[in-house]
Order: C-alpha cells, then sequence, then structure tokens
C-alpha cells in the first residue's frame, strides 16, 4: 500500500510529463489528481490507524541502491508515527493544491508540464518523508528541491522567476553542504547510515570526539550542526532564508503546497526524525534554539513591512519554522511536530486564499491597490479569516478552545517557558522573543486582512486592473491608470496624494469587478478552513499531551513527556500571554488601518531609518551580493585571464612555442597540412623508441 | 583464468580497424554507413563480454597472449575497470558516429576512419596487458584526435591541436622512460605481474612522478588543463563527445592501473600533492566555469572540476573513495558527451556556441529542453542520476582520508549547481528574442535517438548503480588490500574522549564561528 501511495505521483508526472501535449490538458490534470487523490485516500487510514494505536511501524524494502565496503544503501519505505504524520500533510495539501490548481491554471498554455512538476514534487516529498536512511532522505531533499526549482522558474518567461529559481536551487545546494558533509561524518563515526541504527547508537557517542577540518570536536555536536546547516537551508532560517520570498515568483498553488505546506518544513522534519542524535549534543540544541528564535523574529518584523500580499505570507511561513525550530531545540518535538501539521493547513489556506484575491484582482499582489473585497469575493474572506485566526493563535486559554495555531503556538511557547525552567539554556529567552513574535504575527496577519478585505477600494492605481479594463472596455480609462500611487506605505514609491478619488473615480473601484473564485479553487479553501479551525481542537491530545503523545510518537521521536508535562504547569501569566500579545497585535491592526489610516505613514515618517530597515530585509540580499556573487564572478574572470591565459599558457606551451620557434609567428605560418607532419614524426619517433626497447630486451 | 574459445578482445578490435580501412576506400555515403554498422557489432560484442564477464570469478578475463617478437606480447584481457571503461567506449561510438551524420560534410571517408581508429585504440588500451603495447596504444590514441581537431575543427584549430600535441608530447617522453626502466628492474612487461610487483620506495618516488607528468595532463588536471577548452572549442561535436567521454578517462584510468598498484608507497607520499590539485582545480575552474559565454568552454572547465573529484577519490586509498572514482568517470563519461550533444544540437542550426545568442528554448524546442535538463541536472550531480552515485561515494571515501579534501570538493557542488543552471537559464529559458533562434525545429529523431540511450543510461547508473558497482568490486578490493599498508590515516577519525583544544585553544570557538554563517 505504501508503493501505492509513493510511487503513484510518479506514474502520474511521468504520464503527464511525456505525455504534454499528445494527451492534452484534461487528460494530464485527471491522472494527476486522481493519483494523489488515491494516494490521499490510502494515507489517512494509515495515520488514523497510528492514532487510534493500532498501527506498528513498518519498513517495505524495494532493492538495493549503493554498495561499496561497508556502505549498503538500500530503497526502502518506512512507516512510522512521524511518517504517517508527515503522509497526510504532503498528500492532503497536494491533493488539494492540484484541485485547485484546475481553477487557478485554467488559463495557462502548459498544464500537463505543472501538474507533472506538482506531482514530481509529491513523490520526491513521499520519499523524502519514508526513508529509512540518510542517502534516501537526501535523494528526497534534492528531489524536492529540484520540483522547487522546476515550479518557482514554471514561467520560464519571466527572468525575475528564472533569477528566483536559480537563487532557490544554489542557496538550497549550501545547505546541502552540511548535510552531505553530515551523512559522511555520520558513515564514518556510526559505520552506517541507516536512520534506526544511528538513533540506537548516538547515546552512546556522547563523549567522544572528531576531527573536522583540523578542530578537535565534540561528535554529536559537530555532526548534528553539520546536518542542522542542511536543514536551515530547506526551511528558511536565518542567513539561509534569503531565497523563499523570492520564490513567490512561482505560481501561488505552488507556493502553498512547497513554500508552506512541506517542502520547507523538510528541515523540521529532520531535526524530528534524528532527534535522539540531537538529544546527545546539547551545544547543537542551543545552536537550534537560537537561529529558531532569531527567524522567529526576524521573519516577524520584515513580513510587518512588506506589501505583497505573498511576500507577507512567505516571511510569515519562514517565521513560523522558526517557531518550529526552537521548540524542537528546547526538546519538544512533539509540539513542534504539532505545529508543523496546523500549519500546514492554516498556511495553505492562507496562500490559496490569497491565490484566489490574486486571481480576482487580475494578478495584482500588492496589497496597496486592494481592499474592500471583503464583499465581493465573501468566500475568499472567511476563508482568509478562518487561516488567520489560525495562525494568530485565537482561542480561550482557560476553556480549551481554539482554533489550530491555538494548540500548536501555544505548546511550544509552553514547552520552551517549561524547558528553560527545567534548565535548557536558552528557553526563557526563546519563549520572550516567541511571545515577541507572536505580537508581530497578529499584526501582519490583520494587518493583511484590513487591506485587502477593509477599507476603501484602492483598485484604479494598479496597473494589472488597468489592463483588464483596458481590455474589457478599450481605452476609456487609459488617463487614469498610472499617476496615482497608493497612498499607504509607499517607500519605494513617490508619495503622491491624491486620494483615491482624484482621476474622477469616486468609488477606486475603476469599474472593476472582482469576482469569487471558481467552485474548483473553493472547495480547497473550505476543506483547509476546516482544518483550520478543528486540526488543534481535534489532534492536540495524541500530539503533544504527556500521556497520549508517548503512545502516540511511539519512539519514533524522542518525545519528552517529562516536558510535555512540565509545560501544562506553567505559571498562568505565561499562559496567558500568547492570547494577550495576540490581542495587542489585533488592536494595533486595527487601529492604524481601519481606525485611523493615516497612522501608518506617521509612523513610518517618525521611523524612517528602521522602516526602511525592515522593509529592505535587514539588506541580507544586498550583503550576499557583495560578498559572495560579484565575488565569484570576479574571481572566475580572474583565474581565467590572469591564471589560465596570462600565466598558465603564456609560460606553458605558448612560451614553449616561441622559445622553440624564435619568436616567429607560429600560427600564420601553420597549415594543416602540418599537422600530419606532426602526427607522422610522432608516430615515427613513437615505433622507433618501442622497437629499440623491445629489442633491448 | 577464463580462456576464451572466442578472442572476443581481438575481434573488437579488428572490427572497427578493418572498417577504418575499408572507410577510406569508399564513398560518403558508404562510409558512414560502414562506420554505424562497425560501432553497432562492437557495441553488441561489448554487450557480449559483459554477460559472459564472470563476477567475482578471476581477476583477468578473456586473457589472450599471442608472443610477437621479443619479448613484445598481444596480451590482451580485462578486468571489471576495464570492462566498463570499454563499455562506455562502445557505447559512445555509435552516438559519435551518429552525432556526425549530416555536421560532417568534407572528407567523411577519412573522419570515419578516424573514429573507428580511435575506437580500436581505445578498447585496446584498456584491454592491453602488456606495457609496451599499453604504451604505443595510449600515444598512438592522440593521432586521429589531433586530426578531428585539425581538420574538422572550428576556425582556431591549428592552435587547438598544437597546444594538445605539445601538451600530451612532455608526459609521454618521460612516461616511456619510466617504462623501460620497470622492464629492465622487473624483467617484464605483463601489467599484471607489475601490479604486484614491489619496485624499491626509492625509485617508486621518481617512476610514480613520470608517470604523473603523463596523466595529469591527460585527467586534465590544474594547471595541465589549459589543453583542454581550447581543443572542446575546436573539435567538431563527435570529437568533444569522445574527448570528454573517453579520452579524460585514460588518465584516471592510469592512475588506477600504473600509478596506485605499482608504486603504492610513493601514492601515499604524494597523496598532498594530488589532493592540492585537486583542491585548487575544484574551486578554480568552477569559478572559471561560470564567466564563460562559450557554451563548450564552460562544460570544459567543468569537467576539469569535476576529474579534480576523480583523483582526489582516486588517492583516498579506500573502497568508497576509487569506486566514487571510477563512478564518477563512467557518470561524467555519459553526461559531458551527452552536454557536448545538447551543445551540438544548436551548434547545427545556428553555427555558434555563443550563450548570449541564444534564449527561450524551451519555447520551441521543448523535448530538447527536457533532455537538456535532465543532463544539467546529472551533471550537478542530483541523486537519481550517475553522477550523484560517482561523487557520493567518491567524496564519502575522501572524507575518511582528509575532512578538508571533503569539505572543498563538496563547496564544487555548490558552483555546480551556479554555472551549470546559469548556462541552462541563458539558454533555454527567457523569452525568444532572435529570429533565427524562433526557427529553429525541435529534435529530429535522430537526435533523439542520440540523446535517449545516454538518458537511459544516467538514470540506470543513478537508481540501480549496482550493475555498474559489482563488475568493479572485487578489482577495488584488492587494489584496496595492496594500498592497506601504505594508506595514510585519515584526519578525521573517531576519538574517545573530551575534545582536547587544540595548541591554539580555539577549537571550539572556531567551531562555532564557523558554523554560525
Amino acid at each position: 500500500m505504501i508503493k501505492l501511495i509513493v510511487f503513484l505521483p510518479l506514474l502520474a508526472a511521468l504520464v503527464a510529463g511525456l505525455g504534454n501535449r499528445m494527451i492534452g490538458n484534461v487528460v494530464a490534470k485527471a491522472i494527476t489528481t486522481g493519483a494523489l487523490l488515491t494516494s490521499c485516500a490510502l494515507s489517512w487510514p494509515i495515520f488514523l490507524a497510528f492514532v487510534a494505536g493500532n498501527a506498528s511501524p513498518s519498513v517495505t524494502p524495494l532493492f538495493t541502491w549503493m554498495q561499496s565496503g561497508g556502505l549498503d544503501i538500500a530503497w526502502s519505505l518506512r512507516v512510522d508515527t512521524l511518517t504517517a504524520v508527515m503522509l497526510v500533510v504532503v498528500t492532503s495539501v497536494s491533493s488539494l493544491v492540484h484541485i485547485y490548481s484546475w481553477g487557478y491554471m485554467d488559463e495557462d498554455p502548459d498544464q500537463p508540464r505543472f501538474f507533472a512538476y506538482l506531482s514530481l514534487f509529491t513523490f520526491a516529498m513521499l520519499m523524502l518523508v519514508t526513508a529509512n536512511n540518510l542517502v534516501q532522505m537526501f535523494f528526497g531533499w534534492e528531489g524536492v528541491g529540484l520540483a522547487s526549482y522546476l515550479l518557482i522558474g514554471f514561467w520560464f518567461k519571466k527572468p525575475s522567476a528564472n533569477a528566483a529559481a536559480i537563487k532557490a536551487f544554489v542557496v538550497n545546494r549550501v545547505g546541502d553542504l552540511g548535510f552531505m558533509l553530515g551523512i559522511f561524518g555520520t558513515f564514518l563515526v556510526f559505520g552506517t547510515v541507516s536512520i534506526p541504527d544511528i538513533l540506537a547508537a548516538a547515546p552512546g557517542m556522547a563523549g567522544s570526539a572528531i576531527t573536522f577540518l583540523g578542530m578537535r570536536l565534540d561528535t554529536m555536536t559537530i555532526l548534528t550542526l553539520l546536518l542542522f546547516v542542511g536543514a536551515m537551508g530547506k526551511s528558511a532560517q536565518l542567513g539561509l532564508h534569503t531565497w523563499l520570498p523570492d520564490a513567490m515568483e512561482g505560481p501561488t498553488p505552488v507556493s502553498a503546497l512547497i513554500h508552506a505546506a512541506t517542502m520547507v518544513t523538510a528541515g523540521v522534519f529532520m531535526v524530528c526524525r534524528l532527534s535522539p542524535m540531537f538529544e546527545a549534543a546539547p551545544v547543537a540544541q542551543g545552536f537550534v534554539i537560537f537561529i529558531g528564535a532569531a527567524t522567529c523574529l526576524f521573519a516577524a518584523t520584515v513580513a510587518t513591512t512588506q506589501t505583497d500580499i505573498k511576500r507577507v505570507i512567505a516571511y510569515s511561513t519562514c517565521s513560523q519554522l522558526g517557531y518550529m525550530f526552537f521548540a524542537a531545540g528546547v526538546g519538544a518535538y512533539g509540539a513542534a511536530m504539532f505545529h508543523l501539521f496546523t500549519h500546514a493547513f492554516f498556511k495553505a489556506l492562507l496562500f490559496l486564499g490569497a491565490g484566489s484575491v490574486i486571481h480576482a484582482m487580475h494578478h495584482e499582489q500588492d496589497m496597496r491597490y486592494y481592499g474592500a473585497l471583503r464583499k465581493r469575493i465573501p468566500l475568499t474572506f472567511w476563508a482568509m479569516v478562518a487561516g488567520t485566526l489560525a495562525i494568530t493563535g485565537v482561542g480561550i486559554p482557560g476553556l480549551a478552545v481554539g482554533f489550530a495555531g491555538f494548540w500548536s503556538k501555544d505548546a511550544i511557547l509552553e514547552s520552551a517557558w517549561a524547558a528553560g525552567s527545567l534548565g535548557v539554556e536558552g528557553g526563557h529567552l526563546a519563549f520572550l522573543v516567541g511571545a515577541f513574535a507572536a505580537l508581530l504575527t497578529s499584526f501582519y496577519s490583520w494587518r493583511l486582512i484590513f487591506l485587502t478585505f477593509f477599507g476603501k477600494a484602492r483598485w484604479t492605481q494598479s496597473e494589472h486592473i488597468a489592463h483588464a479594463l483596458h481590455d474589457a472596455h478599450g481605452d476609456h480609462h487609459a488617463d487614469s491608470d498610472h499617476d496615482n500611487p497608493p497612498s499607504q506605505e509607499d517607500a519605494g514609491h513617490e508619495p503622491a496624494q491624491h486620494g483615491p478619488a482624484a482621476a474622477g473615480l469616486s468609488d477606486g473601484t475603476g469599474g472593476y469587478h472582482p469576482h469569487e473564485s471558481p467552485w474548483s479553487m473553493l472547495v480547497p479553501l473550505i476543506v483547509l478552513s476546516i482544518g483550520a479551525v478543528a486540526a488543534g481542537q481535534v489532534f492536540h491530545h495524541v500530539f503533544v499531551d504527556p500521556e497520549g503523545g508517548l503512545a502516540f510518537w511511539n519512539g519514533s521521536i524522542a518525545f519528552d513527556a517529562h516536558l510535555a508535562h512540565a509545560s501544562h504547569e506553567v505559571p498562568t501569566w505565561v499562559m496567558f500571554t500568547p492570547f494577550v500579545v495576540m490581542l495587542t497585535g489585533l488592536w494595533i491592526a486595527y487601529n492604524n488601518y481601519i481606525r485611523d489610516p493615516g497612522a501608518p505613514a506617521r509612523f513610518t515618517a517618525m521611523f524612517g531609518p528602521l522602516y526602511t530597515f525592515l522593509l529592505n530585509k535587514w539588506y541580507f540580499d544586498e550583503l550576499y551580493n557583495v560578498i559572495f556573487v560579484r565575488p565569484a564572478f570576479w574571481f572566475g574572470r580572474l583565474f581565467w585571464q590572469r591564471g589560465d591565459v596570462g600565466i598558465i599558457d603564456r609560460f606553458g606551451p605558448d612560451g614553449a612555442a616561441r622559445a622553440v620557434q624564435g619568436g616567429s609567428v607560429l600560427t600564420g605560418r601553420l597549415q594543416s597540412g602540418f599537422l600530419y607532419t606532426y602526427a607522422l614524426v610522432m608516430l615515427l619517433g613513437l615505433a622507433g623508441l618501442a622497437t629499440w626497447a623491445m629489442v633491448r630486451f | 583464468m577464463i580462456e576464451s574459445s572466442l578472442p572476443i578482445l581481438s575481434l573488437m578490435l579488428a572490427v572497427p580497424f578493418v572498417a577504418a580501412l575499408a572507410c577510406l576506400f569508399v564513398g560518403d555515403r558508404a562510409a558512414r554507413w560502414i562506420a554505424l554498422i562497425a560501432t553497432l557489432v562492437d557495441l553488441a560484442l561489448g554487450a557480449v563480454l559483459w554477460a559472459n564477464y564472470d563476477i567475482g570469478g578471476a581477476q583477468w578475463q578473456f586473457v589472450e597472449s599471442i608472443a610477437l617478437f621479443g619479448t613484445f606480447k598481444w596480451a590482451l584481457g580485462i578486468d571489471g575497470i576495464a570492462l566498463m571503461l570499454i563499455m562506455l567506449s562502445v557505447f559512445l561510438m555509435p552516438i559519435c558516429i551518429g552525432a556526425s551524420w549530416v555536421a560532417i560534410k568534407t572528407r567523411v571517408g577519412l573522419y570515419m576512419a578516424c573514429f573507428l581508429l580511435m575506437e580500436t585504440l581505445m578498447i585496446g588500451v584498456f584491454a592491453a596487458q602488456d606495457l609496451f603495447l599499453f604504451y604505443i596504444l595510449f600515444e598512438a590514441g592522440l593521432i586521429p584526435m589531433y586530426l578531428i581537431i585539425g581538420i574538422w575543427g572550428g576556425t582556431n584549430r591549428i592552435y587547438a591541436s598544437y597546444k594538445f600535441f605539445l601538451y600530451t608530447l612532455l608526459g609521454s617522453v618521460l612516461m616511456l622512460i619510466a617504462m623501460l626502466w620497470m622492464a629492465n628492474a622487473a624483467g617484464t612487461t605483463d601489467i599484471p605481474t607489475l601490479m604486484q610487483y614491489d619496485f624499491p620506495a626509492q625509485a617508486q618516488t621518481w617512476l610514480w612522478l613520470a608517470f604523473f607528468a603523463s596523466f595529469a595532463v591527460k585527467m586534465p588536471m590544474w594547471p595541465v588543463h589549459t589543453w583542454l577548452p581550447d581543443a572542446h572549442v575546436q573539435a567538431p561535436t563527435a570529437g568533444s563527445v569522445i574527448l570528454a567521454g573517453v579520452l579524460l578517462k585514460m588518465g584516471g584510468y592510469g592512475f588506477l592501473r600504473f600509478s596506485l598498484p605499482m608504486f603504492p608507497d610513493a601514492s601515499a607520499q604524494f597523496m598532498w600533492l594530488i589532493f592540492g590539485l585537486s583542491m585548487v582545480a575544484v574551486v578554480y575552474t568552477s569559478l572559471v566555469a561560470l564567466v564563460q559565454s562559450d557554451m563548450k568552454k564552460l562544460i570544459a572547465y567543468s569537467s576539469v572540476a569535476h576529474m579534480a573529484i576523480v583523483t582526489a577519490g582516486l588517492f583516498a586509498f579506500n573502497q568508497q573513495g576509487i569506486e566514487g572514482a571510477i563512478m564518477v568517470m563512467l557518470g561524467h563519461g555519459l553526461v559531458s558527451g551527452a552536454l557536448f550533444l545538447c551543445v551540438g544540437v544548436i551548434y547545427d542550426r545556428l553555427h555558434t556556441r555563443e550563450i548570449a545568442r541564444y534564449g527561450g528554448l524551451a519555447i520551441n524546442m521543448p523535448r530538447y529542453a527536457l533532455f537538456f535538463m535532465l543532463f544539467t541536472m546529472a551533471s550537478v550531480g542530483l541523486p537519481g542520476t550517475s553522477n550523484f552515485v560517482g561523487e557520493f561515494l567518491g567524496i564519502m571515501g575522501i572524507y575518511q582520508a582528509s575532512s578538508w579534501m571533503a569539505f572543498v570538493a563538496t563547496t564544487g557542488i555548490i558552483l555546480g549547481a551556479a554555472y551549470m543552471l546559469y548556462l541552462y537559464r541563458r539558454v533555454v529559458f527567457g523569452e525568444l528574442v532572435h529570429d533565427d533562434v524562433r526557427a529553429m525545429p525541435d529534435l529530429s529523431i535522430r537526435e533523439w535517438a542520440l540523446l535517449a540511450p545516454i538518458a537511459a543510461a544516467v538514470l540506470w547508473m543513478g537508481v540501480y548503480p549496482e550493475s555498474f558497482l559489482a563488475p568493479i568490486r572485487g578489482d577495488v578490493t584488492a587494489l584496496t588490500a595492496r594500498l592497506a599498508a601504505t594508506a595514510p590515516a585519515g584526519d578525521a577519525h573517531l576519538a574517545i574522549g573530551k575534545p582536547k583544544l587544540t595548541p591554539k585553544g580555539e577549537a571550539l570557538h572556531g567551531a562555532a564561528t564557523g558554523e554560525g554563517h
């Protein structure tokens, strides 16, 4: 059965990809979507069996992959609790995204290719989560990287999409450098790459040391740090995060599937899968907490200033991944996986909802040109609200009712505090950072909702809408299109204050009529809304409760029942902090974007440098460009022109030629016949030498 | 030893040789067909050879030995390593003939004869069991290549072929002198015997260096690599395919067959020379590849970077390193050959290798884009393709010898992704801006038939490399056993006990900052 789940998407991808135009759009879409729905239907019973506690881990061997000396790597499919969780996340979101794409990609000329890539991605992701050894995990790891590269660059005519695709692949490769070295080191130390064998032996390695790059280091610390660098790349953690916002160049369903719900969580999955290794390396755990908390804060601050709806959600993803990592760092792997699980639903929902808005607004992605969409696309609005309630963690602490994020994010924050109280360094700090980031989360999430759905319509200023109107009504509105930039948060644009009605369009809509998306897009939104509302309430018992969790995880992660217990007994103020900051964030957003729309402009004027710093994403891209990209090209030219041409050739073959020819113009004199002479002389010389040698012996 | 009733190796040498002679005396059309049929026959013979190769049997199989004159013998025989490289040669040859089918219009008979002669010589090099037979075939193999570059090459072909000649000349002279000394000292020219012979350690140093001079150029290793980009750029497509696919593997084969087993002490002694040159090569040539504007030059420089992983893997002195190196040799042979074919496909249409002249090919050549993507991904070592298996095993072996070398080799994988994807983006993605590019038709059936078999082989090697690892396993085990006594201990081995501070007292501090980026 697991074979079907994993290989059906591959088969569908091959049929749709190779068949392409021969089989046509509908067949390609039907095959891929059908395969995914089948995989999904087969996955849920497995997961529910683990929830009910009547399933046991299994490994299905396929065939040998590599064998060399002591190294023995087989293709095999592992199913345990951790895999089962990922199976339902991956196949559910993927099938919903497939369905959604029927509507979203309806006008695209290249649909079979798109669906083939989506299915290929799903296959690679399933290989990743079912891996029983590190190398197969790496296979899936790189496979999802390939699919991500192909899908980010799906609109390959756009230079920005191509640049983003390459950036995603190369930055991920930097992470892979760590992952690969980690695998090599692990094999050197343990003599195997089989995950269960490594995990069994890991605690025994505490207190030993290996040398890496001339430094003598604690074995488990260096191995887990190297592996974690891989996780940082894939999960876009601070330092290697720069590719994720740019990845929004891909079609929105891709962002929902790959860059929110599944692929980017692979790093968290990896840390949880290898949790016994991390448990044996406290220094590395401290590093994980630090990176997780730092990313959580960094991404949340940037998200508050972005104006592209997808970029806001992308930074939000980055930030939420930070939560998962510091949860894993403090040892609350159950909470990390729980947040991964709930986040998959509500973040996919937010992205698909954003896609629905973009669809309605004729591919306009800038929130400054939205507004007042609540009544126009009500279903999308309510779905987005459900997603926002989930991500901001709305719920009532005392009564234990709440949306998905309420359960998982509170579990993380409480675990962090509890771990800090139990003596984990950085636990309390992670709690404080996480709580502050939760305030920012609430602010930027509601800001998105208010800017998009409330207030006055600001559509006329959008070029995309203008084009749509232009197409629809001839050039009737052409003169009012481009001269009216929006009034809110316009650092990059000149702050011309014409007001929404400047061009004589009293309601700011320009006569444009946004339409609610087709049902193929709305059904996934509804399904995901149910997940965003209920996933936490239904599953928190098995994921994070001390007793339920211990039985559910059944050794597939290093579930710490003691910590889980402690996290339920944190002080009341700790328990209520997330609730308070959530309300605070909501209030600030409401105040600034509904009650007093002029407030953001005043604020940015007051804190100009800070605002610019955040708007430019802490200048990471500029920094990397100066440190890595430009020097690489500079050194490349230097080595080529100065090294190869200027030194090696000049003093090597060319120099030799000059010496022989006495400086005469060699190449001018050479005829093609000259070569025969060379060849002949050489052959004769060879024959002579060989003959001499043979006669001599 | 298995005495085959049929002298299949001699037959494999004879078929293309006879066909080469025939090609000289017939018209263009007939020459093409003769060449194609002869290479296909050799491919079939190769398949028979592989099918009958007894894995786990005698080390040397299909042995033939005929004394000619003096001590000179017509001695052929193969082990698993030679078998794999012969398979690579006979597999690529029909593809090369097919690639030249319409591109070569002048002196077709001579051209086909050159290729067929080269096939004879290549198979001979891998099968030779006599020192001097090896030498003659090894050096003579260059002659058809000179001719191919010099006659059918691009505008600057004379310079390229002359550079090619000059580089290889010096190395081969030194190697010949070393061979003469060895034959004299050991009293035999039989390669299997010499592989077990213990030369005095002092002599090994000099002999190793003499062989190194020849193999390093063939590899090519930095800094004697500058002939390769010029040779590739000027050679016709099929010439590039065979140059990258097989001729570059002769250097690696030489290290495997001569340097390592015959001079184990010297090999251990020079390990850091090899590692040092390989480290420079990986970073240096990858960066140079990044700034190339000529497609063939870019792929040529990437070859140098890949070959550096081969040399480092071979000198890791362990099973994974050596098997990985051999897998890189095979995988790179297929992938770089295929990449040159991909360049050839569009060169035949537009007659320029300038990257900037292309763009947007995914629109009008989707099938081409698919193949090119597959080979690009194979070249960057994506798991599931041939090059991943080689690079992964190779660097895993290297790590056990030196974490520094492994670290640098792995950075080459990042840079590899950068320059290959940058190339792909500029050629295949983007808008169609040039009208002549827009008019280019997608792959013809002939071109499809050239690329599809390589694509299949690349995936086969990536998903089930056991087919290729099994034949070489015994030989590599024998080699590592021979090297075991001298293999240097790696720097990374496990030690019980707390990490000790280095004399400078900053080990842990260094780690913290080193991982922070």
